[in-house]
């Protein structure tokens, strides 16, 4: 199987075992059901200790699976008429951002989000889904005209970060992003985002500031590259398995450290191995959320984004001053 | 010789050059049964090219339009109104010459200047809107293109429905100097506070949009278009190499040129045009109620 995840392996060969009995029996006269029958009640068994046991590195991996649905394939199962806009009208149109008009149920909205490659050439040209400042510079774009013309606005979060490179550092990718950060506070309409994928950095913040943030059950959403934290903890990138299991960033830690609101279920094994059902699942949320945030009026809808994210952060205070008098 | 006799010479002189037409002229001739494109130098029956939306039925190159033949592949059939069809150019600056090239423009183009604005429906949506012409003094804008153009915004914005400007144009109108400058000017705070009402703008830019038109109203969309292998640019093309002392790229200035470099939302061919803003036009309608 193409991309087959290494916490899987178990479950595989048994898959293969049990196929393999069934050839034989359908060539020889030996009834062997007995014998496949027990061994598919441990294949459902063991699919459930697999699937219900996810460590974080195994939710990293299917974050990152080559086939895992794109913004571009739940924009098709989402949504009808999508219309896609190009350019920052600055310098370029980035295609590791694709945003645009369509309709959510009838209403019109507007979509943005990262976008990967599906092959090597696509990945070149969309950069792997790592944007310039070009990207959010267009994505922000967007956000106004949504803003504009009274459009509730949908983020999916899919990158492994801004493209760290000198021409990005030249058309000032920190100011891309942090420009983003601040006019989405001002948006008067509602802002959704969901992270599909990987969550990556300030790359991903810089579509990130909603009302609502969702994340797909085996995405991950973080500071840094599991890769990035161990180089710098430990100096040494190949114990970003250890990393991704200090650094809480898969769904269900975020969910506890009150970072987003709700995790979207994924089907079992991951999103990849069905697109129309991981989105229906998508797509449920989204209507309950939109129902929900269409009641406020645009200044509610500020205020309810500025709490969402005043509110974050763990300190304490002590009682004595124990610095210099 | 005789008065009459120069008179007849003359005539049959002017015949002569007339059947004899330049190789230009023979890419470009709209009339007759045949057309040739300039593109891909095949040859086709010009009711079929018309029927197309002037397309080349074998490149997809497109041919120029002028307004009343856009209006025909656009517009609703039936549904367009023109306004301020009257309204014509003075010669505020007293420019030897002005006038008669305006005379010479009317009688060639049956325009009385370079735009065409109006109401229609397209896909069953109301609009306002305004056509560029080339072939009226190649589409340059002077006093009557930007009032033209304002008054179609005004009305628009009285109407409360979306203003659609088709550009075709080689900038503002010399012979109209700093009054054709602040036409750009005009034209952009009108659309200014139409846009701060609500109000939706598309522009869609035609082969050629370029100087002052290309750096107003036709930037100034929500939605920015251009029609494929459009050109469109600021500075002429010529006069940027020689400043540069550098040869420009093939596709400089092209609408994919411009695609690439961030300044169009999408290139749209002429044969999907009207289908597709109807569809965004369907988008931006008001008031449609949701009941989930
Ligand atoms: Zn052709």
């Amino acid at each position: 199987m193409v991309g087959e995840l290494e916490f899987e392996r178990p479950l595989i060969e048994l898959r293969k075992k049990i196929a393999e009995l069934k050839e034989f029996t359908l060539n020889t006269d030996v009834d062997l059901s007995s014998e496949i029958s027990k061994l598919e009640a441990r294949l459902v068994k063991l699919e459930q200790d697999i699937y219900e046991n996810i460590k974080p590195w195994d939710r990293v991996q299917i974050a990152r699976h080559p086939n895992r649905p794109t913004t571009l394939d739940y924009i098709s199962y989402l949504f009808e008429d999508f219309f896609e806009c190009h350019g920052d009208r600055r310098f370029a149109d980035d295609e590791a951002i694709v945003g645009g008009i369509a309709k959510f149920k009838g209403l019109p909205v507007t979509v943005i989000g990262h976008q990967r490659g599906k092959d090597t050439k696509e990945n070149i040209r969309r950069n792997f889904g790592m944007p310039h400042p070009e990207g959010y510079r267009k994505a922000i774009r967007l956000m106004h005209q949504a803003d504009k013309f009274k459009r509730p606005i949908i983020c999916f979060i899919d990158t492994k970060g801004a493209y760290p490179g000198k021409a990005a550092e030249e058309r000032g990718q920190s100011e891309a992003i942090a420009h983003n950060l601040f006019e989405m506070a001002g948006l008067k309409v509602p802002v959704i985002c969901v992270v599909i994928g990987e969550g990556g950095s300030g790359g991903a913040l810089g579509l990130g500031v909603g009302n609502r943030i969702y994340m797909l059950e085996n995405s991950t959403y973080s500071v840094i590259s599991p890769e990035g934290a161990a180089a710098i903890l430990w100096k040494d990138a190949a114990q970003a398995k250890r990393a991704a299991e200090t650094m809480r960033i898969t769904a269900p830690d975020l969910k506890e450290l009150g970072i987003i609101d709700e995790i979207i279920p994924e089907i079992k094994g991951g999103a990849h191995r069905d697109v129309k059902k991981q989105a229906e699942q998508i797509e449920h949320t989204l209507l309950a959320t939109l129902k929900e945030l269409l009641k406020l009026s645009p200044e509610e809808l500020v205020e309810d984004r500025y709490n969402r994210f005043r509110t974050i952060g763990e300190f304490d205070f002590i009682n004595e001053y124990a610095g210099v008098k | 010789m005789a008065l009459k006799d120069l008179f007849t010479k003359n005539q049959t002189k002017k015949k002569k050059y007339a059947t004899i037409p330049t190789e230009a002229a023979k890419q470009d001739v709209p009339e007759g049964i045949m057309t040739k494109c300039p593109s891909c130098k095949k040859i086709m029956y010009t009711k079929e090219l018309l029927k197309n939306h002037k397309v080349c039925l074998h490149c997809q190159h497109h041919f120029q339009m002028n307004a009343g033949e856009r209006i025909e592949s656009f517009i609703d059939e039936g549904s367009f109104e023109e306004i301020n069809e009257n309204m014509i150019s003075k010669n505020p600056l007293q420019f030897p010459g002005y006038l008669e090239k305006l005379e010479k423009d009317r009688q060639k183009s049956k325009l009385n200047e370079a735009i065409v604005t109006g109401i229609g429906t397209v896909g069953g949506c109301k609009v306002v809107v305004a056509i560029m012409d080339a072939s009226f003094r190649m589409g340059s804008m002077g006093s009557v293109v930007g009032e033209k153009i304002t008054l179609a915004i005004e009305k628009a914005d009285e109407l409360s429905v979306p203003f659609i400007i088709f550009t075709a144009s080689g900038g503002a109108r010399m012979q109209e100097g700093a009054i054709s400058l602040m036409q750009m000017a005009k034209t952009s705070v009108a659309l200014k506070k139409f846009s701060n009402n609500g109000g939706l703008i598309i522009s869609i830019m035609t082969h050629p949009t370029t100087g002052g038109v290309s750096a107003s109203f036709a930037s100034l969309g929500d939605y920015n278009f251009a029609e494929p292998e459009a050109l469109i640019g600021f500075a002429g093309r010529r006069v940027i190499e020689q400043s540069i002392r550098e040869k420009l790229p093939e596709d400089f200035q092209t609408a994919e040129f411009l695609l690439k470099h961030g300044q169009l939302d999408a290139i749209i061919s002429r044969l999907d045009l009207a289908e597709k803003i109807a569809n965004i036009l369907e988008i931006h309608q008001p008031g449609g109620e949701i009941t989930w």
